[in-house]
């Protein structure tokens, strides 16, 4: 994973709360195989709408997405994530994440910065009166930067040393594979395994 | 020290605390006993191994079914839709070359992942379940902890068996009395999400107790647990008792003999110790629930079925309001339209939400002898093939189709039509699913969630009704077909 320390780019005001990840990217896209070249997916839906944000010159070419809250809800797909990178999203800021989205963003190296409702709507007004207005997402001092806005913002500490150092998880977990393999000899005879295979007797 | 259920299991299975205190805590390395695979979340994940030379850990903990992009029709033929296909053969092949048992279309023991592990006794209490995908939530109906991850994390737990986690908040949502007739676990769960949110769950892992809980059954209780994810919680449970103990017996792979007794015994431990304590705690009234039905675009936009559409005035939050504002205009719904006045194109029953015995049952009772209203199709999916196959071992298959609905194979189908199961622009469902997303269930498709007898009862009228607001059956006793 690309090291994350800090990011300034154009960002887009997505006035919206509760953005779906079938909104960040419909189901149909997730019939592909790879893990990259969804850029054309993203907000699929909503960008046949002339007036979408997206669709705004300068924010077309904006990469910090700075939406309501709630985002990233419902469905696990971390497509969603590889969407907004591959579009060229580097952080997204929103009040509040829904979990599995957030955690999705960790891994991938797209920064899930919170930021309190009172400064995303400072900084939506911000970006709404001077399109194509940087923001400045720190990850070091964990502060967003938008024209005179300068706010704080929060991260788990793990995802953020994470991301600061570029670290590979499984790699970090496999340190500590000395301490799988006792743990599984302790595991009770009684937890099922799925082989061999026992099926269900015709009824 | 006390502890929840929740709390019981994830200590059980840590292999190494993460270091650090409070808020600086780094998160503990978790041990997981089953992991449940799609074809939709882990091509890329085997990729992921394939590219780095990592090894499956555990085949052994490890299955996998096709759902999501299955068709429902013309199951013995070659899959229409090329990517779909595609889809398909890579998890065959991946299977076929990490040594992943997998439940192939056609197979007796194939489709949606989550009704197909508790189906094979898999799902156990007290134990970690993770797939990747967010309706893993359901296990919890056992007393596991179930989680829906994304695909870095299916990859994780091949390559280690494990996840690093973060410990949870925990919220109780405390159930008590008796649902009236009509009133059934999906209308628990949608005033569950109403009243918290989509967001109220964020960071729990919410345990559903109380007396209205225990006297559900299994497949009501993951009916339940199924939909925490849509209150934004990681994860829902359920503690086990007698009821999960005679679901589990028998199953293909319960515990056997000395093994089902040891077994049981942990089972019994896992349970919230009485001076345990939540971190919150939310109460529900079951003597007092209606019906419930969504109006809007998330699964928190939900009322009574016997109320109105509310009007983006009736909230106070400004971004709660512009949410109501553009769901409408989505839905094509004018505030103040009762509910009951509104006219449905299709009705889907499916979903790993209610696609289980229980709940053909329960829709079949419903259109027994009568009548689909002229201008209704009726989509029935069952959960896997081993249910439909149930059920017609059952004729529930022929009441259905006497009925007129179209009784099809199993699998994921018009939940989120990634298969040809979609609506079109601007046709109205009454869906037992579990999300109304603007486009979930096709592009421009508009979604009411609601239970299977509301969605048998919608049939009839061709309006959202629930079964109390139908005629009697002409000839009620007269007409039942079970084989058994």
């Amino acid at each position: 994973m690309e090291k994350f320390t800090k990011h300034t780019g154009i960002g887009v005001p997505l006035r919206q709360s509760n953005v779906d990840t079938d909104q960040i990217i419909p189901a149909v896209y997730l019939k592909r195989i790879t893990r990259t070249g969804f850029e054309d997916a993203l907000f699929s839906a909503w960008r046949k709408d002339p007036s979408f944000i997206l669709n705004q010159a300068p924010y077309t070419t904006g990469s910090v997405l700075v939406a309501g809250p709630d985002f990233g809800t419902g469905s696990s797909r971390e497509h969603a994530v590889w969407a907004l990178k591959d579009y060229g999203f580097k952080a997204v800021l929103s009040s509040r994440f829904a979990d599995i989205f957030r955690g999705n963003s960790g891994k991938q190296g797209l920064l899930a910065a919170q930021v309190a409702q009172d400064d995303i709507e400072l900084i939506w007004k911000e970006l709404e009166n001077a399109p194509g207005t940087e923001v400045t997402v720190d990850l070091e001092s964990k502060t967003v930067v938008c024209g005179t806005i300068v706010a704080p913002f929060e991260i788990d500490d793990y995802t953020r040393w994470r991301l600061l150092e570029g670290l590979d998880d499984i790699g970090l977990t496999l340190q500590h594979e000395a301490d799988i393999t006792a743990y599984e000899a302790t595991r009770p005879a009684f937890k099922p395994k799925t082989l061999p295979a026992r099926l269900s007797q015709p009824h | 020290m006390a502890k929840t259920l929740a709390e019981k299991v994830w200590d059980a299975h840590v292999v190494r605390k993460g270091d650090g205190e409070g808020a600086n805590a780094q998160p503990d390395l978790l041990f997981i006993d089953l992991h449940l695979v799609h074809e939709v979340t882990s091509p890329q994940a085997f990729e992921g191994l394939r590219l780095a030379g990592r090894k499956l850990r555990r085949p052994d903990l490890t299955i996998a079914t096709e759902d999501h992009n299955t068709p429902t029709l013309d199951i013995d033929k070659p899959i229409a839709d090329l990517t779909s296909r595609t889809q398909i053969q890579t998890l065959r092949n991946n299977c076929a070359e990490f040594g992943v048992r997998l439940h192939s279309l056609g197979d007796a023991e194939q489709g949606i992942v989550h009704v197909v592990g508790p189906q094979l006794g898999l799902t156990q209490p007290g134990m970690t379940v993770v797939c990747g995908d967010s309706h893993t939530s359901t296990h919890g109906a056992f007393g596991a902890l179930a989680m829906g991850i994304g695909t870095s994390e299916v990859e994780h737990v091949m390559a280690t068996q494990t996840l690093s986690l973060k410990p949870f908040k925990t919220m109780a949502i405390n159930v008590e009395g008796t649902l009236r007739p009509g009133v059934t676990a999906k209308d628990i769960i949608l005033a569950v999400i109403a009243k918290i949110g989509t967001g109220g769950g964020q960071g729990y892992v919410l345990e559903y107790r109380g007396s209205a809980i225990r006297a559900l059954s299994m497949d009501a209780r993951m009916t339940i647990c199924n939909m925490s994810i849509e209150a934004g919680a990681r994860a829902g449970l359920v503690a086990p008792d007698q009821t999960t103990y005679d679901y589990m017996y028998g199953r293909p792979h319960a515990p056997q003999g000395a093994e089902w007794d040891a077994a049981v015994e942990y089972w019994n431990t896992l349970r919230t110790d009485d001076d345990a304590t939540f971190d919150v705690e939310v109460d529900l009234d079951a003597d007092t629930l209606e019906p419930f039905v969504t109006w809007g675009t998330n699964p928190g936009q939900g009322v009574s079925l016997s109320q109105s559409v509310p009007s983006p005035e009736d909230f106070g939050d400004e971004n709660a309001k512009a949410a109501a504002e553009r769901a409408l205009q989505y839905m094509g719904l004018e505030a103040g339209t009762p509910m009951k006045d509104i006219r449905v194109d299709t009705v889907f029953l499916g979903s790993c939400t209610n696609s289980r015995m229980e709940d053909l049952r329960a829709a079949a009772d419903i259109v027994r002898g009568r009548q689909k209203d002229p201008n209704i199709r009726m989509l029935v999916v069952p959960g896997s093939a081993r249910v439909r196959l149930e059920a017609e071992a059952e004729g529930l298959d022929k009441v259905f189709k006497d009925f007129g609905a179209e009784w099809r194979f199993a699998g994921c189908s018009m939940c989120l039509g990634m298969n040809p199961d979609q609506l079109d622009v601007g046709e109205r469902c009454a869906s037992t699913s579990n999300r109304n997303f603007e486009g979930r269930q096709g592009k421009g498709g508009r979604t009411h969630l609601v239970s299977p007898v509301v969605a048998a009862a919608t049939a009839v009228r061709g309006t959202l009704s629930s079964p109390s607001d139908l005629e009697p059956a002409p000839e009620p006793a007269a007409i039942r077909t079970d084989a058994a």
